[in-house]
């Protein structure tokens, strides 16, 4: 095993210094940025080092794990409402969405017993599937709300023709879906080849063999297609069905905020 | 409101006229008071077979992206090769559009395509607002005689403008919209000698 220790610590502080002097030298105004960001980053992280060495102890309770796995969602789908607020309702869905996908991929995981479900699976695992959705579940939300905007007329025109809702939204669902997954999909296909994620990274770091590793990563990154699968269609048919009335009209959308 | 011939609806920008039209396939529902389809409160009707028996067409062309055949399909499924040609040549346009690509067509010719795939529903009525705002004078001037024609072959035509030339080319009936408040309905014939004050002051000043 690898251990940095505190003083490894400290010394990647270097790197924090290369950026501020960077900042100071091009005259960027980020240095107290920058240090926030580090100081945060390091603060957040020995927190939840110290929550999960007491989590991790012999003898506690699973529950205290699936709690944990409750506020990580309840605080991703706080930040998707306030990275999309032009999105109706978006707090809600956020939560169907990501609670959706944990039941599915938690299910899978431990169900089918790839991993075994225990205190150092369940966090972790939920952990990768509700921070690596949040992306795509911002953006398909935006996108669809957008589409809906722009091409009112053509969404109306659809509607007079006597389409029902479902059917007059569905190119503008679709497009949205496949903006959303689209990188994902790419990630997949890139996997390895341009970027050794984070998961595979950490373990081998920590001195798992590679191949062990590997097969780690892969069963990650199909969970987060999965997971990534689920949010976004969630929120999709929620948006649509928040949009339009029961009669099959589409009601009026406020722009997005200006500066974002 | 007669059900049938052209009835022009004209009025002040922002009186109303498309709202109004909006209310009578419930693409909006009034705030207050009902509007009736051949006696019946259309708030009562199933809207998606309403809107197949009030068609609309809107003020800017709105093909969907694909074929001319595709933009039929979306108002009629099951639609034959023979029935697209048919509501292709009431509109004025050849058979051979339907291959062609909706959202390269011009202004004109998108917006007859877009009142064909109405018609492809067999609508008893057609809402028109302000279809020619966005085409050439030549296209206009089509647009205007396949509103007559249609209401020759029996289906009515309710046509929003602000345009009164045309309200005098092609009315069998005005409404005049102001502020809201339908201020006017009769026979064009009847339109100069029936009109109150503040109409008559909305359509010299119009002009």
């Amino acid at each position: 095993m690898n251990d940095i220790g505190w003083s490894g610590l400290a010394l990647s502080l270097l790197f924090v210094l290369v950026a501020i002097v960077l900042s100071l030298w091009k005259r960027l105004g980020l240095e107290r940025s920058i240090a926030w960001a580090a100081a945060r980053a390091a603060a957040q992280l020995i927190a939840i080092g110290l929550l999960l060495r007491v989590l991790l102890e012999p003898g506690v309770s699973i529950l205290w794990a699936w709690l944990w796995v409750a506020v990580m969602i309840v605080i991703a789908s706080l930040t998707v409402r306030s990275r999309a607020p032009e999105v109706p309702g978006l707090l809600r869905l956020a939560l169907l969405a990501f609670g959706c996908s944990a039941a599915l991929t938690l299910g899978v995981l431990f169900g089918l017993g790839v991993f075994e479900l225990n205190v150092r699976t369940l966090i972790p695992l939920a952990g990768l599937m509700v921070g690596n959705s949040l992306a795509a579940t911002v953006l398909v939300g935006r996108r669809l709300v957008e589409e809906l905007r722009d091409k009112r007329d053509e969404v109306e025109a659809r509607l007079a023709l006597g389409q029902p809702a479902h059917e007059a939204a569905q190119p503008y669902v679709r497009a949205a879906l496949r903006t959303a997954l689209i990188p994902q999909i790419e990630t997949t296909k890139a996997v390895g080849l341009v970027v050794l994620p984070g998961a595979m990274t950490g373990l081998i770091l920590a001195g798992v063999s590679p191949l062990d590793a590997v097969l780690v990563q892969a069963s990650v990154m199909y969970l987060v297609l999965g997971s990534v699968a689920t949010t976004t269609t969630v929120v999709a048919l929620g948006v649509q069905r928040r949009l339009f009335t029961p009669d099959h009209r589409l009601l009026p959308i406020r722009s997005a905020p200006s500066g974002r | 409101m007669p059900s049938e011939g052209v009835t022009v609806v004209v009025g002040p920008s922002g009186s109303g006229k498309s709202t109004l039209l909006r209310c009578c396939n419930r693409l909006e529902v009034p705030t207050d008071g009902r509007v009736l389809f051949r006696g019946d409160d259309v708030a009562g009707l199933d809207p998606l077979r309403l809107r197949r028996r009030v068609g609309m067409v809107f003020q800017r062309p709105t093909p969907f992206p694909s074929t001319v055949r595709d933009n039929f399909r979306v108002a009629e499924p099951s639609i034959t090769e023979l029935a697209a040609s048919r509501v292709l040549e009431q509109v004025g346009l050849e058979p051979g559009f339907l291959d062609r690509f909706a959202t390269e067509l011009s202004g004109g010719e998108a917006q007859r395509i877009c009142l064909a795939r109405t018609l492809a529903t067999g609508p008893e009525v057609v809402l028109m607002d302000e279809v020619t705002s966005s085409v050439d004078p030549v296209q206009r001037a089509g647009l205007e005689d396949l509103a007559r024609s249609l209401s020759s072959r029996g289906v009515a035509v309710l046509w929003v403008t602000h345009d009164l030339a045309q309200m005098r080319r092609i009315a069998d009936h005005v409404l005049v919209v102001i502020d809201g408040r339908i201020a006017h309905a009769s026979s064009i014939v009847a339109l100069e000698a029936d009109a109150t004050p503040s109409v008559r002051s909305f359509l010299t000043e119009a002009i």
